[in-house]
């Protein structure tokens, strides 16, 4: 009966948006009276998953044959149906990302289960079963009702503060019967900056505009970024420039982000660009233009040049430590 | 090579989102609506592999007949026909089994989407199509090439990109820079109106999920000014008062 989490991994450690969605399906699990499980797949060491256990998860499944090393949704997914069906599990979860969107969906349409996607808020049980949704790139949102006896959840980042606990969970080795229709595609290159934070999982991005002037003026913002331990992003002109790379570019038609804290550096606040960044619980802006629509959007501002502004702030947080 | 591309109509990306009916239904007065602007990008590219491959492209929307601007829009850009499944989409499950329905029926080579809709934002239909219908599906693909019956496309990861090979058929969700969009001509739109649109009845099947209301995000405060010239301060107040450091 125990909710199923599906986790991802990073270098053999759970995602922090992963850990996240097992605090939130460990308080699903409270409300519903049952047990929170974990589904991780790939390689890790014992101690890393027992992480999930501080998280709120009793059981974690580990499935790590070599096959599954390689990110591939289409075998996830065969692996979390098989993991729903030896625990009996009604209630799936996961972050959102797009691998979590993915093995949610091929997940929901082989056990024919109603799934909600970008939920924000943990679930009203107290009639029914209803979640709240972002929709329209997070300028509404939606309460919806799931009525089919399984159910499909992808998490939005920050839907709840995670808190740590000492507990633990045990860790059981998971073997599922893998098919080879899933792994019908090759894999012929990654291109991956391994070192980089992940952007869908920071607290904290810092991120630059078309005010940055250009690749080589980087550092200034770089320089803030690791001080803070954040990660980098950019607006689209800065990635359609090839100043940054296309997998920074944040908003509407690139990636949609929810840290903590946003500081946006010389960008105008376009309503494409906001839509990659509402989800935000802080945001910070730096422009030299007063009336930059980014400020409409700001919990805090700054009216000045990033220029003479980051370096001074870098200088402060350095000092703070 | 027969591909079917799924559209969207959302409204425009600037649209002032807001709901009647006792928060139960979207206000469309006044909102402009738009093809999904990831859709967009799939048919785009849809359009350039048809030229290069020959064959057939059809568009397809699970909707109203509010649909049939940007259906017609699609036809102008290049679609040969188009179909539209006639009814409200009322969540991603039931919007994908129609998908997989005329899918189903048709055995498209390649079916092309959005890497989600700018309404719904699920990121979700392609991946549940892939499997009603037994086929593999990837998003958010950024390059797609198609030679002897494969697909060689790649995809953005957490933190890069990846490089993939498969067979067809295939369900692709897409994102920029797989193709730059494409404005009708005049030509375009003339032959549009002759193309055949075909309505279809949905399916019917069980709601799996029931929206019960919408709500608009509480107004944002004040944002707080800080001096140029004290910007030192900002890092103590998101210390102290926004805790978020
Ligand atoms: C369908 C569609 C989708 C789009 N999707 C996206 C998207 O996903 N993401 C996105 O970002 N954009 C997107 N856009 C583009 C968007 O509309 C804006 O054009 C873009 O966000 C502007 O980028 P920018 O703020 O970096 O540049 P600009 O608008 O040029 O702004 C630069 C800012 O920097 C400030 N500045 C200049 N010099 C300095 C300095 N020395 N110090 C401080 N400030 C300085 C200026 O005052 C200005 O406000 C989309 C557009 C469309 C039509
Ligand atoms: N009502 C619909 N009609 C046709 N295609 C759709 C519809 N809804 C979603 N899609 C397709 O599925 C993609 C992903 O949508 P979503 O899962 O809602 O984010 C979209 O970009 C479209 O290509």
């Amino acid at each position: 009966m125990s909710v199923i989490i599906f986790v991802e991994l990073d270098n053999g450690s759970i995602k922090k948006s992963s850990l996240e969605a097992i605090y939130y399906g460990s308080k699903v699990a409270e409300s519903t009276q049952t047990t929170a499980t974990v589904l991780a797949i790939g390689s890790a060491e014992e101690s890393a998953l027992k992480e999930a256990g501080k998280f709120g998860a009793q059981k974690v499944l580990h499935a790590n044959d070599g096959k599954l090393s390689h990110e591939n949704s289409l075998a996830y997914a065969n692996v979390l149906a098989q993991a729903v069906e030896q625990e009996g599990s009604k209630i799936i979860i996961m972050a959102k990302s797009g691998l979590g969107d993915a093995v949610a969906a091929r997940v929901a349409a082989k056990l024919k289960a109603g799934i909600v996607s970008g939920v924000t808020e943990l679930p009203d049980t107290s009639s029914g079963f209803t979640v709240t949704r972002a929709i329209y790139t997070g300028k509404a949102f939606a309460s919806v009702e799931l009525n089919s006896d399984t159910k499909v959840l992808v998490v939005r980042k920050n839907a709840v503060e995670a808190v740590a606990t000492e507990a633990s969970a045990s860790v059981e080795v998971f073997a599922p019967t893998l098919q080879d229709s899933d792994f019908a595609a090759t894999v012929k290159n990654v291109e991956k900056a391994s070192s980089e934070l992940s952007l869908t999982d920071a607290d904290i991005i810092v991120s630059g505009g078309r005010g940055m002037k250009g690749p080589d003026h980087w550092d200034p913002l770089l320089e803030l970024a690791d001080a803070l331990g954040a990660a980098t992003g950019c607006s689209k002109p800065v990635s359609d420039l090839d100043w940054r790379p296309h997998h920074e570019h944040i908003g509407q038609t690139g990636i949609k982000v929810a840290p903590n804290l946003y500081i946006a550096c010389g960008i105008s606040g376009a309503i494409q660009h906001l839509a990659g960044v509402n989800g935000s619980k802080c945001i910070v802006v730096i422009n030299k233009d007063p009336e930059a629509p980014f400020f409409k959007a700001a919990d805090y501002g700054i009216v000045g040049d990033v220029f003479d502004v980051l370096p001074r702030l870098t200088k402060a947080v350095e000092a703070a430590k | 090579m027969k591909i079917l591309v799924c559209i969207t109509s959302v409204p425009d990306t600037t649209a002032k989102i807001s709901f009647t009916q006792d928060n139960t239904q979207f206000n469309k007065t006044g909102v402009q609506f738009i093809i999904g602007p990831y859709d967009d990008y799939a048919l785009a590219r849809a359009v350039e592999l048809k030229e290069q491959h020959g064959g057939s492209l059809t568009v397809l929307n699970v909707g109203t007949s509010d649909s049939d601007p940007q259906i017609r829009k699609a036809l102008a850009i290049g679609a040969d026909d188009a179909i539209r499944i006639d009814t409200e989409p009322t969540d991603s499950y039931f919007v994908a089994a129609q998908i997989a329905e005329i899918a189903q029926k048709n055995s498209y080579d390649l079916i092309l989407m959005g890497r989600e809709s700018i309404d719904f934002n699920s990121g979700v239909v392609h991946g549940l199509v892939g499997e009603m219908l037994g086929i593999p599906s990837y998003s958010p693909v950024m390059k797609l090439e198609i030679t002897d019956g494969k697909a060689e496309f790649a995809r953005e990861i957490d933190g890069g990109k990846e490089f993939l090979e498969a067979d067809l058929p295939l369900v692709l969700g897409c994102q920029e820079p797989i193709a730059e969009w494409k404005i009708p001509n005049m030509r375009g739109i003339m032959t549009a109106r002759s193309k055949p649109l075909n309505v279809v009845p949905a399916t019917p099947m069980d709601d799996l999920t029931v929206l019960k209301k919408y709500t608009l995000p509480a107004p944002k405060g004040e944002c707080k000014m800080i001096a140029a010239e004290d910007a030192e301060q900002l890092i103590a107040l998101l210390r102290t008062e926004a805790k978020v450091l």
